[in-house]
C-alpha cells in the first residue's frame, strides 16, 4: 500500500536552511552561507522527485498527517499535506527552478554586504511557497500564502536602504492585504456552509450541487471572494499594480518570486478549487474577463516600458492574464500548462535580464544598452531562446501552451480568443523589441575608465560589458534547455491526460471538442504562429533596420503614447481616488478627530479630573489634630445619625 | 433603682464633654485628659447596660453575663497602657519643640 513519503520534509529542509543562515549566517562566511543554503534548497527538490518516483499515478491523491492543529467541536483543521498531479507539478516546478535561482543568486549576490539575510529570505520563502502547494485544507494553505506575501515584502525591500525599494515593498504588501481579505473572506463562508476547510470534504460537499446558472448563490460569492485573493497574489487588474514596483527587488527575487512561483499561487489556487468555480459559471466568467483583459492591458504596457526589468514585469503580469482566462473557460490544465512553461521561460529572462545588468554594471534602462551580444554570448542566445519561448515560436515550451489556451479560448467565446491573439502579437512585439534594443546596434552604455570604478552599484568598475561567472550560466543552461523542450510534455494532450484525475475531463473540451474540427484548431496554431512571426518582423523593421521610426511613430500618436509610457495612470488614479481619500480621512477623523478627540482627550481629562479634585480633598490634611478631630467627630456623628434615622425609619 | 437613662444621660454627657474639650483645647495635656473622660463615658454606659441586662438575662434563664465589665476592664487596661505610652511621647514632644500648643505641631501636613 502507500508507503510514507515523509511529505513534509520538502517544505521543512528550506526552512531549516533559513534557521540556519538567520542565525548563525552572520559569523559565518560565504562559503558556508552558500552551502547551506543550496544544500537544503538543492535537498528539498532531491526529495520531491524522490516522491515522483516512488509513488505511482494509482497512489495519487496521497494524503500526510502530520499534526493536531486546531480542534474546535467538529471543525477540524491539522497540518496534513495532500498530493495530487497538481501539487506535483507545482511541486516540481517549485522546488526545481527555485533551487536554479539559488545557484544563481550565489553569483549574483556574491558581492552584497546582507548575503546571509538575502539566503534566509530566499530559503524562508522556499518554505512557505511549498506550505501553500502541499497544504490540504484552505487555512494551512493560506499560511503559506501569507508567508510567501511576507517573504515577498522582504525580499522587495531587501535594499532597504532605498526609499523606492522600501516603498515598493510596502506597497506589495499593502496591495497583497487587499487580495487576502477577500480570500479570508471566502474561506470564512466555506467554513459557514461545510462546515470544513479540507480539501477533500469541501469538494465532496461541492460535487453534487447543481451549477449556478440561475443567479448568483453562495458558490458564485466564494467563487469571487477566492478570485479577489488570486487577483492580489497574482497581480491581476485591479490589483496588479505592486507587481512592476516589486522589480525594485534583487534580480533572483523577481525571477523567483515574481515570475515563476509566487505570482502563480493564485492560478494555482483557483485551479484547487476548480470545483467551486466549475459550478459558479458567473465567478468563472468574471475570472475570465479579468484575465483577458489584464492580458491585454499589461502587454501594451509594456511595449512602451525601457526598463529592461518592467518590460519582465509587465510580461508577466500579461502572462498571468493568461492563466487566468484559461482558468476562466474551465481548461484548468491548460492554465497550469502555461504556468509550467512560464515558469520556465519568464524565470529564465529574467535570470538573463539579471545577467545583462550585471555584466553592464547596474544598468537597467535598456537604451544604454545595445550591441551586447558580442559581448555575453551566452546571456544573449539562452535569453532568445526564452524570448521565442515566449512570443510562441514552435516548437519552443510557450507555444504550447499559449496555443493550448487560446483553442480553449476559442471553443467558449471568440472574443477571448482575439484578445488572446492580440495579446500574443503584442508580447512577441515587445519582447523582440526588447531583445534588439539590448543586444544589437552599438553599445550605448557609458565605457567605465580604469580608474573610474565608483559610478555603479552592482560593485566593481567594468570596462567592457562582460559575461557572468558560471555560476550564473549553468541555471540559465538549464532553464534554456527546459523552455526549449518543456512544452513537450503537452504534445498531444499528455499534459492535460495527466492531470485529468484532478480536473476531470473537463466542461469545455468534453462538450465542445468533438464539434470543431481538425482544420479549425490547425487554422487557429497558424494564426498564433503567424501573429509571433509578425511580432517579430514588426520588431526588427522598428529596432534594427529602421532604428528611427519608434520615435516618429510615438511622436504621431502623442498623447496615447505619453498615457500608455505612463501606465495609463493607473498609479495616480489609484493614488487621487483612493489613497489620498484615505490618508486625509485617517488623518482628519481618525487621527485628529478620534484618536486625539476621544480616546487621548479621555485619558486626559479623566488624569486632569482626578487631580482636580484630589487638590481639593488634599485640603483636608492640614496637619492640624484638631482638625482631624474635628472631621472625626463629624463622621462619627454622621454615622451615629445615619443609625438614629435608620432606627426611626423602621 | 436607679433606672438606665439616668446613667446613659451621664454617660453622654461625660462623652459629649470629652469630645468638647478634645476639639477646642490647645493645650496637648488637656486634650489627653478629654480623651480619658471620653473614654470613662462610654465605661460607664458599658457598666450601665451590663446591669440593666444583667436583670433581665438573670431573671429569665438564670444566666449572669459579665461582658460589659470585662469590656470595662480591658478598657482601662488599654487606657492605662496609651497614658504611659502618651505622656512619653508628650514629654518627648515637649524636649523637642519646647511647646504644648497643637497648633503649632503642625508637620504631619504635606
Amino acid at each position: 500500500m502507500t508507503s510514507n513519503l515523509n511529505l513534509w520534509l520538502i517544505p521543512v529542509l528550506p526552512l531549516a536552511g533559513a534557521a540556519i543562515n538567520g542565525i548563525f549566517g552572520k559569523k559565518s562566511s560565504r562559503t558556508a552561507i552558500s552551502t547551506v543554503g543550496l544544500v537544503l534548497s538543492g535537498a528539498a527538490f532531491a526529495w520531491a522527485l524522490a516522491v515522483v518516483f516512488r509513488i505511482s499515478t494509482a497512489e495519487l491523491p496521497y494524503q500526510e498527517y502530520l499534526a493536531h492543529w486546531i480542534r474546535s467541536g467538529s471543525f477540524t483543521v491539522d497540518f496534513a499535506f495532500y498530493l495530487d498531479q497538481l501539487s506535483l507539478i507545482m511541486l516540481l516546478v517549485v522546488t526545481g527552478v527555485g533551487f536554479l535561482i539559488h545557484v544563481y543568486s550565489v553569483g549574483y549576490m556574491w558581492d552584497d554586504p546582507s548575503y546571509c539575510r538575502f539566503f534566509a529570505y530566499l530559503n524562508l520563502f522556499l518554505f512557505f511557497m511549498l506550505t501553500l502547494i502541499l497544504a490540504n485544507n484552505y487555512l494551512l494553505m493560506f499560511i503559506g500564502w501569507e508567508g510567501v506575501g511576507l517573504a515577498s515584502y522582504l525580499l522587495i525591500g531587501f535594499w532597504f536602504t532605498k526609499d523606492s525599494a522600501a516603498a515598493a515593498g510596502k506597497k506589495a504588501f499593502i496591495v497583497n492585504r487587499i487580495g487576502d481579505f477577500g480570500f479570508l473572506i471566502g474561506l470564512f463562508l466555506i467554513i459557514q456552509h461545510f462546515g470544513t476547510l479540507n480539501f477533500t470534504q469541501v469538494f465532496d460537499q461541492v460535487r453534487p450541487l447543481a451549477p449556478e446558472t440561475a443567479g448568483a448563490g453562495f458558490l458564485t460569492a466564494i467563487g469571487l471572494l477566492l478570485m479577489v485573493g488570486a487577483c492580489g497574489k497574482s497581480a491581476q487588474i485591479p490589483l496588479y499594480v505592486w507587481l512592476p514596483d516589486a522589480m525594485e527587488g534583487p534580480t533572483p527575487v523577481s525571477a523567483l518570486i515574481h515570475a515563476a512561483t509566487m505570482v502563480t499561487a493564485g492560478v494555482y489556487m483557483v485551479s484547487r478549487s476548480h470545483v467551486i468555480f466549475e459550478r459558479a459559471p458567473s465567478a468563472l466568467t468574471v475570472v475570465a474577463i479579468i484575465g483577458t483583459l489584464t492580458a491585454l492591458f499589461a502587454a501594451t504596457i509594456g511595449i512602451t516600458q525601457t526598463d529592461i526589468k518592467k518590460v519582465l514585469a509587465y510580461s508577466t503580469v500579461s502572462q498571468l492574464g493568461y492563466m487566468f482566462m484559461a482558468c476562466g473557460v474551465g481548461a484548468f490544465s491548460a492554465g497550469v500548462f502555461h504556468l509550467m512553461t512560464h515558469a520556465f521561460f519568464k524565470g529564465l529572462l529574467f535570470l538573463a535580464a539579471g545577467s545583462v545588468i550585471h555584466s553592464v554594471g547596474g544598468e537597467q534602462d535598456m537604451r544604454k544598452m545595445g550591441g551586447l551580444r558580442s559581448y555575453i554570448p551566452w546571456t544573449f542566445m539562452t535569453m532568445g531562446i526564452a524570448t521565442l519561448a515566449i512570443a510562441g515560436i514552435p516548437p519552443l515550451a510557450g507555444f504550447w501552451s499559449k496555443d493550448e489556451i487560446l483553442w480553449k479560448a476559442y471553443q467558449t467565446n471568440w472574443v477571448y480568443w482575439l484578445i488572446g491573439v492580440v495579446t500574443a502579437f503584442i508580447t512577441s512585439f515587445y519582447m523582440f523589441r526588447l531583445l534588439f534594443m539590448t543586444f544589437f546596434g552599438d553599445y550605448h552604455g557609458a565605457h567605465v575608465d580604469e580608474h573610474g570604478h565608483g559610478s555603479h552599484d552592482a560593485g566593481h568598475g567594468h570596462g567592457e560589458p562582460h559575461e557572468s561567472p558560471m555560476v550564473m550560466l549553468i541555471p540559465l543552461m538549464i532553464l534554456a534547455v527546459l523552455s526549449l523542450v518543456g512544452g513537450l510534455v503537452g504534445y498531444g494532450n499528455r499534459f492535460e491526460h495527466f492531470l485529468e484525475p484532478v480536473f476531470g475531463t473537463g466542461v469545455v473540451s468534453a462538450s465542445a471538442s468533438e464539434t470543431a474540427s481538425h482544420f479549425t484548431e490547425y487554422l487557429l496554431m497558424g494564426i498564433s504562429v503567424t501573429v509571433a512571426v509578425l511580432g517579430f518582423v514588426f520588431a526588427y523593421i522598428l529596432y534594427v533596420s529602421q532604428p528611427h521610426l519608434p520615435q516618429k511613430i510615438a511622436d504621431a500618436l502623442g498623447g496615447f503614447y505619453k498615457t500608455v509610457l505612463d501606465k495609463y495612470y493607473v498609479d495616480e488614479i489609484y493614488a487621487a481616488v483612493l489613497v489620498k481619500p484615505l490618508i486625509d480621512a485617517s488623518t482628519r477623523i481618525l487621527w485628529q478627530g478620534v484618536d486625539r478627540n476621544v480616546i487621548d482627550a479621555a485619558v486626559n481629562e479623566s488624569a486632569t479630573g482626578a487631580r482636580s479634585v484630589s487638590n481639593e480633598v488634599r485640603k483636608m490634611q492640614s496637619g492640624n489634630l484638631r482638625s482631624y478631630a474635628g472631621w472625626i467627630a463629624a463622621g462619627a456623628a454622621c454615622v451615629i445619625a445615619y443609625m438614629v434615622w435608620m432606627g426611626v425609619a423602621r | 433603682m436607679v433606672p438606665i437613662s439616668y446613667y446613659l444621660v451621664l454617660s453622654g454627657f461625660l462623652f459629649a464633654c470629652g469630645v468638647a474639650g478634645f476639639l477646642i483645647k490647645r493645650n496637648i495635656i488637656t486634650i489627653f485628659m478629654s480623651i480619658e473622660l471620653m473614654l470613662n463615658g462610654v465605661n460607664l454606659s458599658f457598666v450601665a447596660f451590663a446591669a440593666h441586662w444583667h436583670v433581665i438575662a438573670g431573671e429569665a434563664k438564670g444566666l449572669v453575663p459579665l461582658s460589659g465589665q470585662v469590656f470595662v476592664f480591658f478598657v482601662m487596661v488599654v487606657a492605662a497602657a496609651e497614658a504611659a505610652v502618651g505622656l512619653a511621647i508628650i514629654i518627648a514632644v515637649y524636649r523637642n519643640r519646647e511647646t504644648l500648643n497643637v497648633d503649632q505641631l503642625n508637620l504631619l501636613k504635606l
